[in-house]
């Protein structure tokens, strides 16, 4: 059509005729789409991380933890996890699912003239192949070592690093933790972490040399893990451990258990629970601002509509029906907040990626939050400018054309 | 000046005869706080294709008021109105704007041009109301300016214009869609003497080559031009008659 054309044209170039205003308008909207797409970024960012985690962490394995007990509903102090509850669940249900137990203490490590702070992970082979751990340099230790309890050690990636040796030479030589000599026989490939395990920074040694020769006696595990074949078989894997444990530790079914069994999902629901509120909440802020932002295209429209009255009052007179001066002043504003949103959507883009790069906190800027964000300016552009435009194309042509 | 053509297509129309405007008892009153303002009271009028106007009266006789009837501006209280043998007293908004379109050209007192489009643009915008592709509207608009001697003047802004070539563009504009009715409304009221004649006999001209025109004016000198003069005196027509001592 020829009449959208020329409105088009004249919306386009009434906004260049007052360049300024125009600009400093549109800021309002340019900062609202900026500020949602920016705060969404960051919380798909976090979701996203976290979801990668779990995911490198394996999103089969269910982790057994020592909880509290109670006794005639007063808490009896935490009740252990022991070596003995691990063996009872590779004896019963170790054909199924992969058994780890873990023991776990930060000691000091010394090799030549360097000397670190490293978290000592006290387990069985099988907790590498549970983990799914890839060897850069050696071998793993394996079952003879755990039953000899062996001094040997696997170094997490990142620990030679920590003694200033590259890997490979450490394989065969001797370091030292907590003062006991530990011949390093491999040397992990890197991992990645989660937040709340980094395997790159640890020191895996067979779990009865951690209890018996480096911790003293300790018997309590921090945890058993334990990899189901596949993430579908959690539930019957989770029923097994409970029934294998609450035998182990003597508990009815009806009672409460001393100990908790976790999923890594679990973890992910806790976290995007968090963060959903917590990008709820911003996203909300932001919103409000764009909404603020329209307040701001409705006023310069009115004013706009205002001087232009004689504008109107000639056009009418013309033969321009109230429907073309409607669409021509609903197009001004839609082009001012579609604008706005490009250019905020742009803006969201450049604030996500700074802040990626000055935190180094992940962002993500997803196609929807993109779609969304322009879709909502543009229906701010018409929820605001419709009125401002309706008082425009209601004007009568005879008072217009007076109009001073 | 020569008649382009395209006029005689509107006059043609056997329905009306060669009448243009047609008025049947038209009021128009206003309510204004507690009073009933009655400006326009009974208005029986006929308008040839081809006449040259001249309505008169003092202010507050209705003349305005009347001018707005006659331009589809505004709807009768009261009585009929035909224009170009359609009746138009019982339009919609939205109709009026389609006739004021096709049927009338507006000269105004104070040009009403688009201040920041250029003297085309400003011709072209019945054309592109009209949905007339922009081609076209380009070559009549062209046409038109010609017509009214401002072709090297085509790509000026109306503040780069005098006074005289700002009425010449929007005279220019009331022709572009052929109206059958050029409605000039005190065109000269802001002109000085010299432009005044000049825009007064590009007028005369237009009629002379068929061009039916209705001319709003307070100055009997201004008037003297039309082949006929209408003398509106509180909302009724006081005197209508041909003018003998027609300059021209």
């Amino acid at each position: 059509m020829f009449i959208l054309r020329e409105i088009v044209m004249v919306a386009m170039a009434s906004i260049r005729a007052n360049a300024l205003r125009s600009g400093l308008t549109t800021l309002g909207i340019v900062i609202g789409t900026a500020a949602v797409i920016t705060m969404v970024a960051l919380g798909e960012g976090a979701q996203r991380q976290v979801q990668e985690q779990i995911e490198n962490m394996g999103t089969n394995i269910l982790t057994v933890r020592p909880g509290q007990g109670f006794f005639r509903g007063v808490a009896s102090g935490s009740r252990r996890l022991e070596e003995d509850d691990a063996l009872a669940l590779r004896d019963q249900i170790g054909h199924v699912y992969e058994i780890a137990p873990e023991i776990e203490s930060r000691y000091q490590v010394t090799y030549a003239r360097s000397n670190s702070s490293n978290s000592i992970v006290g387990t069985w082979p099988s907790f590498f192949s549970l983990y799914n751990h890839e060897l850069e340099h050696g071998r793993f230790f394996d079952e003879g070592e755990v039953q000899g309890r062996r001094r040997v050690a696997v170094l997490g990636s990142n620990v030679p690093d920590d003694l200033e040796t590259p890997g490979g030479l450490l394989v065969g030589r001797t370091i030292q933790i907590r003062g006991i000599p530990f011949e390093v026989i491999g040397v992990l490939r890197e991992k990645g972490g989660a937040m709340w395990m980094q395997p790159d920074d640890q020191i895996f040694i067979p779990l009865s040399t951690a209890m018996y020769r480096v911790m003293g006696g300790r018997d309590r595990l921090r945890s058993i893990y334990v990899a189901a074949p596949s993430p579908d078989e959690l539930d019957p894997a989770w029923a097994e451990i409970d029934r294998v444990i609450r035998r182990e530790h003597r508990i009815l079914p009806t009672e409460e258990a001393d100990f908790s069994i976790q999923q890594s999902s679990d973890i992910l629901e806790t976290f995007n629970e968090t963060t959903q509120t917590f990008s709820l909440l911003l996203a909300g802020i932001a919103g409000v601002s764009l909404l603020v932002g329209g307040i701001g295209i409705m006023n310069i429209m009115l004013v706009s509509v205002t001087e232009r009255t004689r504008e109107i009052g000639v056009r009418k007179a013309l033969g321009a029906t109230r429907k073309t001066i409607l669409f021509q002043f609903l197009v001004e504003a839609l082009v001012l907040c579609v604008l706005g949103g490009i250019l905020g959507v742009a803006g969201g883009f450049g604030a996500a990626e700074l802040i990626t790069r000055l935190y180094g906190s992940s962002t993500a800027v997803a196609a929807e939050a993109v779609a969304v964000a322009l879709g909502f300016s543009a229906a701010i552009g018409l929820f605001f400018g419709i009125w401002p435009a309706r008082r425009a194309s209601i004007l009568d042509p005879i008072d217009a054309l007076r109009y001073e | 000046m020569r008649n382009r053509g395209r006029r005689g297509q509107n006059g043609s129309n056997s329905e009306t005869n060669g009448v243009v405007i047609h008025t049947e008892d038209l009021r128009k009153y206003y309510i204004l706080g507690a009073e009933t303002v009655r400006a326009v009271r009974g208005v029986d009028l006929e308008v040839k294709r081809g006449e040259f106007v001249a309505i008169m009266g003092p202010s507050g006789s209705g003349k305005s008021t009347f001018m707005n009837l006659i331009g589809c501006l505004d709807t009768p209280t009261r009585g009929d109105y035909w224009l170009n043998g359609r009746k138009v007293s019982e339009l919609s908004d939205d109709q009026l704007a389609r006739v004021r379109n096709r049927d009338i050209g507006f000269v105004f007192q104070t040009f009403n041009l688009l201040p920041r489009a250029t003297a085309l643009h400003n011709v072209e915008l019945p054309l592109i109301y009209a949905g007339v592709s922009s081609r076209e509207r380009r070559k009549r608009a062209e046409e038109k300016l010609t017509l009214v001697g401002l072709a090297d003047r085509m790509d000026h802004r109306p503040p780069e214009l005098s006074g005289g070539q700002r009425q010449r563009v929007a005279i220019a504009r009331a022709l572009v869609n052929d109206p059958a009715l050029l409605l000039a409304d005190e065109p000269t009221g802001n002109l000085d003497s010299r432009t005044t004649m000049e825009i007064v006999e590009m007028l005369a001209t237009l009629n002379q080559a068929g061009q039916t025109i209705v001319l709003v004016t307070h100055e009997s000198d201004i008037a003297a031009w039309a082949s006929r003069q209408i003398h509106l005196n509180d909302g009724l027509v006081e005197r209508d008659f041909e003018n003998e001592g027609k300059v021209n």
